[in-house]
């Protein structure tokens, strides 16, 4: 009868055929009120009473995130055109007083055709860069949007105006709004988990940084914030036990904590205690769930070699693109992969192909695992950096090896699965991939010619998740503050399936 | 001067501001013949749902219409066509009223489209009456002077004795609530020594706290608390917060940088009391001064806390506009309580901030002297060295020592002179080339001397080398011209704008031709002006009842929340200013007051309604600071370092952490943690990496330190109760403890009843200790079983002759106390 309730908690089921038993039950039943009750905001269980707005397309989003941007000339944007005019100085009507970085500033700017062959993949013919062979097998799922663009010239304000609609920081992440305004969709796990790529081929000195408030929460609750899965020593901070201390001993452990917060529960009144009670109950289920997610020994042979050679390799993305799939079938909201070394100024072919080597086959592979379970119709996965590259070369430009500096006029990212229509394109851009031009050819950046924004992806990254970014807002500093910002952001619905 | 409304305020005078001084406070629903007030019931809708399109913004503005102003063309009172839109005290007669309440989509305020949710029924109930009653408009309350106000007497005596009791109490009375009993001594004790000191008290402070029995002994405990050096230490940590203090520059390589003197001078300040008038002006603008103390250069390097990136990648003129509107901002959250960033695109949407504003104020700090990005890794000039006192003291002793060698070989040189044959003629020289070289020997002491000379200065250089840096400002002698830009694009430059402070406040007084940073800091910190000691003291209230009294307290704008005590805000600011705005003394007369010392114990329902304590009906209860949470654990295992000052430490963290995020070639790469007793500093002195802070501190909402925050969250995740059972420097305090208490004490009552009490201040009543002792029973019988996992526990530890599995059921035991909701919070 003095089974230690954690312990108890460790089996659902278990726990379930003796709740009415004994003090362990007693304290049971008043967890379970707790969670419905007594202050359920708290656990962050809770969704906005209004949302979804309407009827979501997608449930879950994985964001394959290229850190250091990179180069749309080399991967999708194919411009035949350019190999007659290689280190051909840029006309001053395409280039028209663009701000460039202070990297580039003031040097002549000499058009650098890509060295690598590109061919036509799918039903629809679609070019597709040598340098993604598998990518190309799923070109009829994915939609490319070649008219994105963005405000940043720089990495830094450029990833924040991603990842959280601002280029200054302290606003919420993406992921942290969806925490927010949907809740949880599953009690073991947290709804935003952050996958950073430990190794990756690319540049290696040039590496661009991450910061915390990608996948911070800026004004919304703390709570709300991504949890980033380490690659090496605990997947969660400080999830393992210390040495010494096995799951019986913790549950014996938390056992005697809870029964002496609750009796301080009773005796103080302050619901919050309640929670502390129901938080730490959710750390001891995280310390199965999260190992339990992250071991792969029960994936099959042929999944594993779906997603190539790299995936038993801690922290590659190959890993977590399978370990996103793990937690989509857990109900994780939101799993955000970085891969970071994109940043190519100079030798962007050789970096270049080690970048792809990294990402082509698990992207692939992730697209086509989901689809076989049948979850790519409702998971949204959505890849890109945060600028493009730019067509003039930096540094001695030769066919084989040359560099490309930051693009924010114009550059590729795709959408795949969550109610996305694929095998098609979306938008596009004049002869030199340097500006969005709209069917006539026109110098364009606005939506209606099909110029997509930072701000109109995570509007329609939102719809599709059945939320209108005007109306998910949050008071602060005098404002209604949106994910998308003060500017207006549309929803590419020529894109929806 | 422009002052809102202002015509309205002339005509009413004192007997209008009477109104809105004894206003009820946030939102409680109004009693049936309750007066309107405008700025409590009637401003916030005008400025949520009205403001956006009928507003300050002129950009914006539709309809020629403004709610922001009473009088000219645009007021609402305007008359137009035989009618106006707010008619005083003739509903039908006003066309707002219509707008309001029609069904009519096109016609409907606010329309759909605006994205602002209608009025309901309440609320336009409010504006009926408000109509009715004369559509008085007052200025908005933080923007207009204190008033000070008598407080009514209280029939219980014991909430007769200061300001705050009797305003609290009144307003209690007036809610038909009635106060908490007085805390125990034992949670007294605890709750005023974290919140003043940041640290719990020890068994022996509590033993001699409940065995002075003499009256004033609370009094007593609050002037010893406030004298201790823990009080700086505690106060400059919320300080902190708000200025964004970090060890790393936040922006691209996310290099280290200096600037840990500042926050030296930050805990001295608060603990030699110095005049918050002062500790912001040497902030604004220290280096001003015509003779600038070290302090006060070093307190200046606050215009330097702001994020910057190294020189390379972004556009110089880029960085520089990002620079100083983050110093805009600063200074406008810190001292003044307002988003003057707002309008740095644009007009301010809900307050009478320009965009001429801003750049008025962008003026007084675009003229640092300084490049606007940093060298590399390299120092940030300018800055300045500050060695610590003991390298003050060696310093000193170098440079005698230097002073005595130097006169040294002055005498030996003068005796070799003088013991030197007369020179040779000229013809001999030139004859004899070699002769020239035929000096006497340099005496071998003569050469001694002079290396220990070249030593000593070489080590005089070691030494200021070794001192730490910190950045400080410093004006350039040519005033830079400021310009508008347009939309806020650093290279879009518009009209010419002079140093100017905002028309709706006091004018600035300025020495001489051109105003500069010392005449702004003379600005903010004028008895005239209405923000600054308003905005200070809710911060100070805060932090002892858990939420100011505004509770929005970075915003005292508009679309910030009104008090909750107006009175009680006005009269204590009046008072702080009066007296040479004195913090200590601020702080003292919270924690004596009976509000302060309440019992936190309500009922259930009590705590449902009123969640955040806003009417003060109980004493409040919060979860500990993450530093706070970690201190307490160093101190009663009895690991504590109480070492003062100096460059920032950094305990042990989870591997990688730094790798993960960081450019290779950053100066913050890879985290290296200290060693010895350095790991067990208080936590404010550990090193802050914006891209990546100390997990133990973010995970528990400390901020990233990238941008001014007031306040912080308090939120109850699985992640901090992961870090309560596991973390490493947390879980090795407990082995420290358990260890200690075993050797202290012989029989397990006592021991659970020390640990019981350094954790919580308490002693456990018959229920816990029976708990506690069964607990530990069953741990031992866990241990006693498990020989691998006791040995695991115990592994390393100098156990003595001490039962290995009785070091691991305590350590356990503890492990549960650090766990329990009433040790991570300050009831």
């Amino acid at each position: 009868m003095n089974q230690p309730f954690f312990e108890t908690l460790a089996n659902r089921r278990l726990f379930l055929n003796r709740a009415g038993m004994g003090l362990g039950a007693a304290v049971l039943g008043n967890l379970a009120a707790n969670h419905a009750a007594a202050s359920p905001a708290a656990n962050g269980l809770v969704k906005r009473d209004e949302l979804p707005h309407f009827a979501p397309r997608a449930k879950r989003v994985i964001f394959l995130f290229m850190a250091g941007a990179p180069s749309q000339l080399d991967l999708f944007d194919y411009k035949p055109g350019l190999a007659e005019k290689f280190k051909q100085q840029l006309p001053a009507e395409v280039s028209g007083g663009q701000r460039v970085t202070a990297m580039t500033r003031g040097r002549t700017q000499l058009v650098q055709p890509t060295k690598f062959k590109f061919s036509q993949q799918g039903q629809n013919g679609i070019w597709m860069s040598e340098l993604l062979p598998h990518l190309s097998t799923v070109v009829d799922e994915i939609c490319q949007i070649r008219s994105m663009h963005t405000d940043a010239i720089n990495h830094d304000p450029g990833k924040t105006l991603v990842c959280t609609g601002s280029e200054i920081p302290g606003k919420p992440s993406l992921g942290a709004w969806l925490s927010y305004g949907l809740g949880s969709m599953n009690r073991n796990l947290p709804d935003f988990i952050v996958l950073n790529s430990a190794v990756w081929s690319g540049d290696k000195r040039n590496v661009q940084a991450l910061y915390k408030r990608l996948w911070g929460t800026g004004f919304l609750p703390s709570r709300h914030q991504g949890v980033m899965l380490q690659s090496s020593g605990d997947p969660v901070l400080f999830l393992s036990n210390p040495k010494g201390v096995d799951r019986k001993t913790r549950s014996r452990m938390l056992d005697l904590a809870t029964r002496l917060n609750q009796k301080h529960a009773a005796e103080i009144g302050d619901p919050e205690i309640q929670t502390t009670i129901a938080q730490q109950e959710m750390a001891f289920r995280m310390q199965a769930s999260v190992p339990e997610l992250t071991d792969l020994g029960r994936e099959s042979k042929k999944t594993l070699e779906l997603y190539g050679p790299e995936v038993t390799r801690t922290g590659t993305f190959a890993r977590n693109c399978l370990l996103a799939r793990r937690m989509v079938e857990r109900d994780v909201r939101y799993i955000q992969v970085y891969h970071r070394g994109w940043d190519h100024h100079a030798n962007l072919p050789p970096k270049m192909k080690g970048q792809c080597y990294d990402i082509d086959q698990p992207a692939a592979a992730l697209i086509k695992d989901l689809k076989q379970r049948d979850l790519l119709k409702d998971t949204l996965v959505v890849f890109g950096g945060e600028f493009g590259r730019t067509v003039y070369c930096q540094g001695n430009p030769t066919r084989e090896d040359y560099g490309r500096d930051h693009h924010p006029r114009c550059f590729t990212a795709w959408m795949a699965g969550g109610g996305i229509r694929g095998g098609m394109v979306h938008g596009q851009t004049d002869p030199y991939s340097y500006n969005i031009v709209d069917k006539d050819g026109r110098i364009t950046t606005r939506f209606e010619d099909d110029a997509v924004h930072v701000r109109d992806l995570n509007a329609t990254i939102l719809h599709q998740l059945g939320i209108d970014h005007n109306r998910m807002t949050f008071p602060f500093q005098g404002l209604d503050q949106r994910m998308t910002g003060v500017k207006e952001a549309h929803v590419v619905k020529k894109i929806l399936a | 001067m422009f002052l809102p409304f202002n015509s309205r305020i002339i005509h009413c005078g004192a007997a209008c501001l009477l109104v809105w001084l004894t206003g009820a406070g946030f939102s409680v629903p109004l009693a049936a013949d309750e007066a309107v007030d405008f700025n409590r019931d009637i401003r916030p809708l005008l400025s949520d749902r009205c403001f956006k399109c009928h507003g300050p913004d002129a950009e914006a503005r539709e309809a020629e219409l403004r709610f922001d102003q009473v009088s000219g063309k645009q007021s609402p009172f305007f008359q137009r066509g035989g009618t106006a839109v707010i008619v005083p005290g003739d509903l039908e007669k006003s066309t707002l009223w219509e707008r309001l309440i029609t069904e009519d989509p096109d016609l409907r305020m606010p329309p759909p489209d605006s994205k602002k949710p209608p009025l309901n029924k309440a609320e336009k109930e409010l504006f009926k009456k408000w109509i009715q009653g004369g559509a008085r408009f007052d200025a908005h309350w933080s923007f207009v002077t204190p008033q000070r106000s008598e407080p009514v007497d209280h029939p219980d005596a014991r909430w007769n004795g200061g300001e705050i009791d009797r305003l609290v109490g009144a307003r209690l009375q007036q809610e038909k609530l009635s106060p908490q009993p007085r805390a125990d001594r034992r949670t007294l004790l605890r709750r005023l020594s974290l919140d003043l000191v940041g640290l719990p008290p020890t068994p022996a402070e509590i033993r001699q706290f409940l065995e002075d029995r003499e009256p004033g002994a609370y009094k007593r405990q609050v002037d010893r608390l406030l004298a201790r050096r823990g009080y700086g230490e505690h106060m400059a940590r919320y300080w902190l917060d708000l200025v964004r203090f970090a060890d790393t520059n936040g922006i691209h390589h996310d290099h280290f940088r200096e600037v840990t003197p500042y926050r030296d001078w930050v805990i001295d300040s608060f603990n030699q009391n110095l005049r918050f008038d002062k500790f912001i002006e040497y902030q604004i603008a220290g280096d001003l001064f015509p003779k600038p103390t070290t302090e006060q250069l070093v307190a200046s390097g606050f215009n330097r806390l702001h994020l910057v990136i190294d020189r390379g990648t972004a556009l110089p003129e880029e960085s520089f506009h990002r620079n100083v509107v983050d110093r805009v901002t600063a200074f406008g959250t810190v001292f003044l309580g307002l988003t003057v960033q707002c309008a740095q695109c644009h007009e301010h949407k809900y307050d009478p901030i320009s965009q001429k504003d801003f750049y008025g104020l962008y003026a007084f700090f675009n003229n640092i002297d300084a490049a606007p990005e940093t060298p590399g890794r390299n120092r940030h000039a300018p800055f300045l060295a500050v060695p610590t006192p003991d390298q003050v003291a060696e310093i000193e002793k170098e440079t005698r020592q230097i002073s005595t060698l130097e006169t040294r070989i002055a005498k030996l040189e003068q005796k070799q002179k003088q013991a030197a044959p007369k020179p040779l003629d000229k013809k001999t020289q030139e004859n004899d080339p070699a002769a020239a070289g035929k000096l006497p020997a340099v005496p071998e002491e003569l050469e001694t001397v002079r290396k220990e000379l070249a030593t000593a200065r070489k080590r005089l250089e070691a030494i200021r080398k070794a001192a730490p840096t910190t950045l400080i400002m410093k004006e350039r002698k040519q005033v830079r011209e400021t310009r508008i830009r347009i939309r806020g694009v650093y290279d879009q430059l518009g009209e010419k704008v002079e140093r100017q402070t905002p028309g709706f406040l006091p004018p600035l007084q300025q020495r001489g031709e051109v105003p500069d940073r010392m005449d702004l800091a003379r600005w903010v910190t004028d008895p005239g002006n209405p923000l600054t000691a308003r905005v200070a003291v809710n911060r100070i209230w805060q932090q002892f009842f858990g939420v100011g009294l505004v509770k929005t307290s970075e915003d005292f704008g508009a679309q910030g929340e009104r008090p909750s005590h107006v009175d009680l805000l006005d009269n204590l600011s009046l008072r702080f200013v009066e007296s040479g705005w004195n913090v200590k003394q601020l702080v003292r007369e919270m924690v004596l007051s009976e509000t302060y010392r309440q019992s936190s114990v309500a009922t259930p329902a009590a705590f449902q309604a009123d969640i955040e304590n806003r009417l003060l009906a109980r004493g409040s209860r919060f979860r500990l600071d993450a530093e706070t949470i970690r201190d307490q654990i160093l101190l009663v295992s009895g690991q504590l370092n109480r070492e003062m000052y100096g460059r920032s430490v950094k305990p042990p963290q989870p591997p990688n952490l730094w790798k993960s995020v960081s450019m290779v070639s950053s100066s913050t790469y890879a985290f290296k943690a200290d060693t010895g007793d350095k790991i067990r500093r208080r936590s404010l002195y550990s090193f802050w990496k914006r891209a990546m802070p100390p997990p133990q501190m973010t995970l528990f909402d400390a901020p990233t330190r990238e941008s001014c925050i007031a306040r912080r969250e308090r939120t109850n995740t699985p992640l901090q109760a992961l870090v309560l059972m596991n973390e490493e420097q947390y879980f090795a305090a407990a082995k420290q403890l358990a260890i200690t208490v075993m050797r202290n004490l012989a029989d397990d009552r006592k021991r659970i009843d020390h640990l019981y009490e350094s954790l919580t201040a308490q002693l456990p009543d018959d229920n816990e200790r029976m708990l506690l002792l069964k607990g530990l029973n069953d741990l031992k019988e866990s241990y006693r079983s498990n020989a691998t996992l006791r040995d695991e526990v115990t592994a390393g530890l100098q156990l003595g002759q001490l039962p290995g599995e009785e070091v691991a059921a305590y350590t356990l035991l503890i492990n549960s106390l650090f766990n329990l909701d009433i040790t991570k919070t300050r009831n």
